[in-house]
């Protein structure tokens, strides 16, 4: 006789019981703020070619202590996302060989750090002296 | 086995499927030593405490790949795990998560080799070589290509680690794209054109969000992450040039 | 045969904003966000004369459509996806339109206002 019944175990809650699970929940969550800041340098767009008084209007709003607070949290949310792109990148081309050598991930890893610390630092000079 | 007195306990998730419409938990006290294994501590319910525990191993050394079960909440081999890592606290076992239980520690792994079987894991070379001709010859250099997707010992860690698959198990799942790109990547194997369906599809490469808790619980460091999204670049390529590269390009 | 799936058109974009978001947005949310407001760097730098210059040559527009388009489409991707995540399986198809077609609309109006600024 089969007594044969197998049993299917419910996934709710799955990511709140394993930290790497909940890693990767806020990991998927900055994208939440990357789409928000990025929505307002839509308007800071539209205000800027509706003219200077629109645009300095959104100027304004952009000293508003909620959007500071916004913005401290983008900043939080944006270098998280660098932090976790830089480290999984590697398996988008692993394993890499060049002139039949492999490179290791941490090599990867590494020099998107180098590149985005120049950009950034470039992108920092651009306006800082202004 | 010196008995110095020290007893772990251990909670097991069981189900037998003709008494119990659910899984039930039941409690071991197991006498173990500092090298005993979390596998030779279910070797000990089994023999001394209560026979009637089902689980499957076979090797003893983190190679046969048949011992796989989620240690407290971890998808780990428990030949390859010490009960001493969980001493003095309760260790509590449970059948690897994302696959129906077919009894206590044992689950339904047909899933698994269906997959498997649909990705032609074999070499298929471009032409099928007599006896005559000698063997293939492969630098190291060639190996590398693919020998760390070799590893793969099909433990399916990577499935219960795997939340893609916990939600949809249409999903191909991370070991089997492992050793779809085993064989893509050798230098003896032609058929890389003939996988491409299984890459492309929407439960191939694309069921994947790279949470990569598969190659964190690997045993033998395949890597699977790297395995599927470097498909994802391979079938995205083919997704757009296609016409340029009818037969699929280079693994 | 299995059907082909036309992920890699928004995995693309999706990878495109990524970088984008990695490589550039930190710097320029604290900027644009922290520094310029908080008078931290002078009020010159996003003064109307000097962004609408900048919108009105070539590397500012591309610059601008990429840092406003690229990350909407990686936002759209990753927040569609992860309500899948979070086990809301019902009405996919709706919430595919919302997020992408967020981030379509976002890209064309960029793209129409700069063409025009």
């Amino acid at each position: 006789m089969n007594t044969r019944k197998s049993y299917i175990r419910p996934m709710e809650g799955w990511w709140l019981k394993n930290p790497f699970y909940i890693r990767y929940m806020i990991r998927e969550a900055t994208s939440i703020f990357v789409g928000i800041y990025a929505l307002v340098l839509l308007t800071g767009l539209v205000s800027l070619s509706c003219g200077e008084a629109s645009y300095n209007n959104w100027l304004v709003a952009m000293t508003n202590p909620i959007a500071i607070l916004f913005h401290l949290i983008a900043l939080a949310a944006v270098i998280y996302h660098t932090i976790t792109w830089f480290a999984v990148a590697p398996k988008v081309v692993s394993p890499l060989f060049i002139a039949g050598t492999r490179v290791p991930d941490m090599f990867i890893v590494a020099a998107q750090y180098v590149i985005a610390i120049l950009l950034y630092l470039i992108l920092f000079a651009m306006v800082w002296k202004v | 086995m010196a008995d110095n007195g020290k007893k772990i306990d251990i909670e097991v998730l069981r189900y037998r499927p003709e008494q119990e419409m659910e899984p039930v938990l039941q409690t071991y006290t197991v006498p173990f030593t500092d090298d005993m294994s979390v596998l030779q501590g279910l070797q000990h319910i089994k023999d001394h405490l209560d026979g009637s525990l089902s689980f499957r191993w076979s090797c003893r050394m983190a190679i046969c790949g048949s011992c796989g079960m989620m240690l407290n909440g971890i998808p780990k081999l428990s030949c390859k795990t010490f009960l001493s890592d969980y001493y003095p606290g309760k260790l509590h076992i449970e059948p690897l998560k994302h696959f129906p239980i077919e009894r206590d520690l044992v689950v339904d792994a047909s899933d698994f080799i269906s997959k498997l079987e649909g990705i032609k894991p074999y070499i298929i070379p471009k032409e099928p070589r007599t006896l005559e001709q000698g063997e293939y010859l492969q630098s190291p250099k060639q190996l590398e290509k693919y020998e760390q997707f070799s590893s793969c010992i099909n433990c399916l860690l990577c499935y219960a680690a795997c939340p893609q698959y916990g939600l949809d198990q249409k999903f191909t799942g991370p070991g089997v794209l492992a050793l779809l790109q085993r064989y893509n990547a050798d230098s003896r194997d032609d058929a890389r054109s003939d996988r491409m369906e299984v890459v492309n599809a929407d439960d191939g490469v694309w069921g994947c969000t790279l949470v990569g808790y598969c190659s964190e619980v690997c045993p033998k460091q395949v890597d699977p992450a790297a395995a599927v999204n470097k498909n994802k670049v391979n079938s995205t390529m083919d997704y757009f040039f296609r016409f340029l590269f009818p037969r699929g390009g280079k693994s | 045969m299995k059907k082909r799936s036309n992920e890699p058109v928004f995995w693309s974009l999706f990878g495109a904003g990524g970088v984008v978001v990695a490589f550039i947005l930190p710097m320029l949310v604290f900027i644009t966000g922290l520094a310029v407001p908080l008078g931290f760097l002078s009020p010159e730098v996003m003064a109307y004369e000097r962004i609408h210059a900048f919108a009105s040559c070539w590397i500012g527009k591309l610059f601008i459509l990429a840092v406003i388009s690229l990350p909407l489409w990686h936002a759209a991707h990753r927040i569609f996806l992860s309500l899948h995540d979070l086990g809301i399986h019902w009405g996919r198809t709706f919430f595919k339109w919302l997020c992408y077609g967020l981030a379509f609309l976002g890209t064309l109006i960029s793209l129409i206002l700069l063409v025009v600024i």
